[in-house]
């Protein structure tokens, strides 16, 4: 008990004593204050659990969610050893569930690395440098701003074929300008500063100035945007599954599952409401956990 | 001098994660029919406690006090319903910058017609009329001009003077004026209270003046509370605010530099945690 | 301090400005801030710049940091005039504390980052010890190396933006309203410690303010503005003795009391 206390009281000294000390203790008030809201500690549990039933999807899994067994199509929810019931080849849904939660976590991983990453890198240097720059650039981001999603989808799988990669990729190209706008309008407003002022005075030259004084301000924001989005950017994803442009069968994706099961819709509705139920609860569960995190980082965005 | 408001005990907590802060601590004063100037450093609870005679201060912030009554009334008794009856209508305020009191998008004499017509049934005719006299008592000379014009094209002086005006419209009993004057070049400050002053006296109202300038509210207002870590300090008659006594004021008027008093170094005030611990002053006349 | 004849900052000038103006915007929404400003400031005095809002005091110190780009006339400093670039030299024998101590930290940045960034962009070496003396300089013990501004109230903040305007070791400082934020019984440490490093350190001090009584305690000389311009430099103690000849120095003395 004695050791806990001092760790506490260690993570919320009033004067920290190291650099690291100041930033841990900072990252531990932010999680404080997160902690204090019970509806993004849900969004936050939910992804937990995501994240843990994806890493030990062979361990969870009752069954192969390749193997079919015609025999046992369209068994109904509690059919015995098929929990959520089996699909039109007699796979297993839940086992089929546990290993989609997997291609939907390396989706938002990589479209959470590219789109706001490429974002801020235009966003930023474009409201910095202003002049030629930042019109070129934004015409740039206007253009792929025009772009639907889903016709931008059908032009790289007519070119590069269908499957996974591509569709991420062409979610990125069309999630990224709106995170280079947000960087923009920040960088706008930081750069007429006090503090960008004073730093220039110590003769910073602009890419010091961008990377450790502007980045740091505008990634708040940025978490928050991406956060919330990620709901829309599943639905996407699961969108283009459904038209058969995402993941390829048997790939038990869940969008793809979706589609699978339309047929049946109106005698074995849960071949796509299940499916449907795992999306729904996981794009609540970020929107849940951007909420929590724009009022721990951005407060005033929040009122 | 009658008194228009009786003030006893009041506290201003706040509970947060680290406990609960006191802003206000104890304090009671009497208002009469004068210019009673509040004075203190940021965090000494004065504007908490303009704030809280007019329950302007929402949960989690909890106002707790014997009483505060406004001519016999007590104010913590009255629902919100009642309470916004007197908010405007009998006790009015004034705070820093116009620039986030007035609306940027009404024409501003849209803005004072719907602040008279709020307390007084009256036509549209009407209410433009008296927005225009009320403009020109406040010696805004081009008052049909200002009627017409938006917020953002007055100077902070005009725009001070405009939100005197659209206050005083409904005829309160009471000013209550956070910082008017802050805000404002040093020429213009003058202007503002010679207009605030004689409205006053007119009407015979009574003034709550909070400010951290020492110096404006000695030479402006007939009492002084000083305030310090949410408790008053000391009470003063104005024009005897030189001969404090307390070691908080004097530290306070002698760490001003002054032109007629050159000195080599400033002195600095030394907190003494006994000023916080020491029970409040009372302002009651 | 020594009033004579012979005043030390009289042999050799510091800033000179000669007419200077600094304007914003183009064409028709151009704004003349600064109109044909003149004077200079001596090695080692206290020069005041006193004007209302608008008056183009901040504008004269962005015009001489390279903050305000669009500026004509001739400034000097130590006798070789400043360009429309200024070479990495020029930040370490001129620095600037800005107004708002609110906004003049970087709000991610500790104390320690702050320093130890400016250290570095200056080619000092040793900057863990300059950092700890630079703390001690400004009278802000140990304790808050590693606080972030929020942590920091509005006099210690500002005692850190000085830190970091004397981290380059500069002869002139630049001081834009360095008190006009904080409360009275902070204002006084300030302005103390202020005085103090000049003493200590022989600094020129440009100092813009609106409030006369500032001006009178910190400066040896100052200027007064209105609307861009420079109606009139007074001697201090001309300014304690209500001594003003232009109608408006003359109404902001009587403002002032």
């Amino acid at each position: 008990m004695a050791e806990t206390q001092t760790l506490r009281d260690w993570l919320l000294a009033e004067t920290p004593t190291s650099r690291r000390h100041a930033k841990i203790s900072a990252l531990y008030h932010g999680w404080l204050s997160f902690r204090s809201n019970t509806m993004a500690m849900i969004g936050l549990g939910i992804l937990v659990v995501l994240v843990l039933v994806a890493a030990a999807a062979p361990l969870l899994a009752p069954h192969d969610p390749f193997v079919q067994d015609l025999g046992n199509r369209l068994a109904p929810l509690g059919t015995q050893s098929h929990v959520f019931g089996t699909d039109s080849l007699g796979r297993d849904i839940l086992s089929r569930l546990i290993y989609g939660a997997r291609i939907t976590l390396y989706i938002v991983a990589l479209v959470a690395l590219i789109a706001p990453i490429a974002g801020l890198l235009v966003g930023t240097v474009s409201g910095y440098v202003g002049g030629w720059t930042d019109t070129v650039l934004m015409r740039i981001t206007d253009i792929f701003l025009a772009f639907p999603r889903l016709v931008l989808a059908l032009a790289f799988v007519a070119a590069l074929g269908a499957g996974i990669e591509n569709a991420v990729l062409a979610i990125s190209l069309t999630a990224w300008p709106p995170y280079a706008r947000i960087a923009r309008a920040e960088t706008l407003t930081i750069r007429s500063s006090d503090y960008i002022s004073a730093i220039k005075l110590q003769g910073a030259g602009p890419l010091r100035i961008i990377t450790k004084h502007i980045w740091p301000l505008c990634i708040s924001s940025l978490i928050v945007r991406v956060t919330l989005d990620m709901a829309g950017i599943i639905l996407a994803a699961a969108g283009l599954g459904f038209l058969g442009l995402g993941a390829q069968p048997p790939s038990p994706e869940w969008g793809a599952m979706i589609s699978e099961g339309r047929r049946f819709i109106l005698d074995h509705w849960w071949v796509a409401t299940m499916p449907g139920l795992a999306i729904f609860t996981v794009s609540l569960a970020f929107n849940l956990l951007g909420d929590g995190l724009r009022d721990v980082l951005d407060p005033k965005a929040g009122e | 001098m009658s008194t228009l408001l009786d003030v006893r005990n009041l506290w201003v907590r706040f509970p947060s994660r680290n406990g609960v802060f006191d802003a206000v601590r104890g304090v009671s004063f009497t208002l009469g029919r004068e210019r009673l100037g509040i004075v203190g450093e940021s965090g000494s609870g004065k504007s908490m406690t303009g704030r809280a005679i007019l329950r302007l201060i929402r949960p989690p912030g909890i106002v707790e006090a014997d009483q505060i009554s406004l001519e016999g009334r007590d104010l913590l008794k009255l629902s919100e319903k009642d309470m916004r009856a007197v908010r405007g209508q009998r006790i009015s305020m004034v705070m820093q910058d116009p620039k986030f009191s007035l609306n940027p998008v009404m024409r501003i004499g849209d803005q004072i017609i719907e602040a008279y017509r709020l307390h007084n049934s009256a036509s549209k005719a009407e209410a433009y009329v008296k927005s225009v006299e009320m403009l020109e008592a406040v010696s805004i000379r081009d008052a049909e001009r200002v009627m017409r014009a938006y917020p953002h094209e007055m100077s902070g002086g005009m725009g001070q003077r405009i939100m005197i005006a659209m206050m005083l419209i409904p005829n309160p009993e009471i000013l209550i004026a956070d910082e008017p004057t802050s805000a404002l070049d040093v020429s213009v400050q003058r202007q503002v209270l010679d207009i605030m002053d004689k409205l006053v006296k007119e009407r015979g109202m009574g003034l709550i003046f909070i400010s951290h300038d020492l110096n404006l509210v000695a030479d402006f207002c007939d009492r002084v509370l000083i305030m310090y870590a949410g408790r008053i300090v000391e009470v003063c008659d104005a024009d005897k605010l030189h001969d404090a006594k307390h070691p908080y004021t004097r530290g306070l008027l002698n760490s001003l530099p002054r032109l007629d008093a050159p000195r080599e170094r400033l002195e600095v005030l030394e907190r003494d945690p006994e000023w916080s611990e020491a029970p409040s002053v009372s302002g009651t006349v | 301090m020594v009033r004579g004849a012979e005043r030390e900052w009289d042999r050799m000038s510091m800033l000179e400005v000669s007419g200077l103006n600094v304007w914003f915007g183009k064409h028709r929404d151009r704004v003349d801030a600064v109109k044909d400003a003149t004077f200079d400031v001596g090695r080692g005095e206290s020069f005041g710049l006193v004007g209302e809002s608008g008056s183009g005091k901040s504008t004269i110190l962005r015009a001489i940091t390279g903050l305000a780009p669009n500026w004509s006339g001739t400034m000097t400093l130590d006798g070789r005039p400043i360009g429309k670039t200024r070479p990495k030299t020029f930040f370490k024998t001129v620095q600037m504390v800005f107004q708002d101590p609110y906004a003049s930290l970087h709000p991610r940045h500790s104390v320690d980052q702050v320093l130890g960034e400016t250290l570095h962009l200056h080619g000092f070496k040793n900057i863990d010890t300059r950092v700890v003396k630079l703390l001690d300089d400004v009278g802000l013990g140990q304790k808050f190396r590693f606080r972030y501004p929020h942590q920091l109230s509005g006099g210690q903040r500002q005692r850190v933006a000085i830190a970091r305007a004397l981290a380059p070791e500069p002869e002139l400082l630049l001081l834009d309203e360095p008190t006009s934020a904080l409360d009275v019984s902070v204002q006084a440490e300030i302005l103390n410690l202020l005085a103090d490093l000049r003493r200590d350190r022989s600094l020129t001090y440009l100092m813009v303010s609106h409030d006369l009584s500032v001006v009178g305690h910190m400066c040896d000389r100052l200027a007064v503005m209105k609307d861009g311009e420079i109606v009139e430099i007074l001697d201090v103690d001309a300014l304690r003795a209500m001594n003003a000849s232009h109608p408006y120095s003359k109404q902001l003395l009587e403002a002032s009391l």
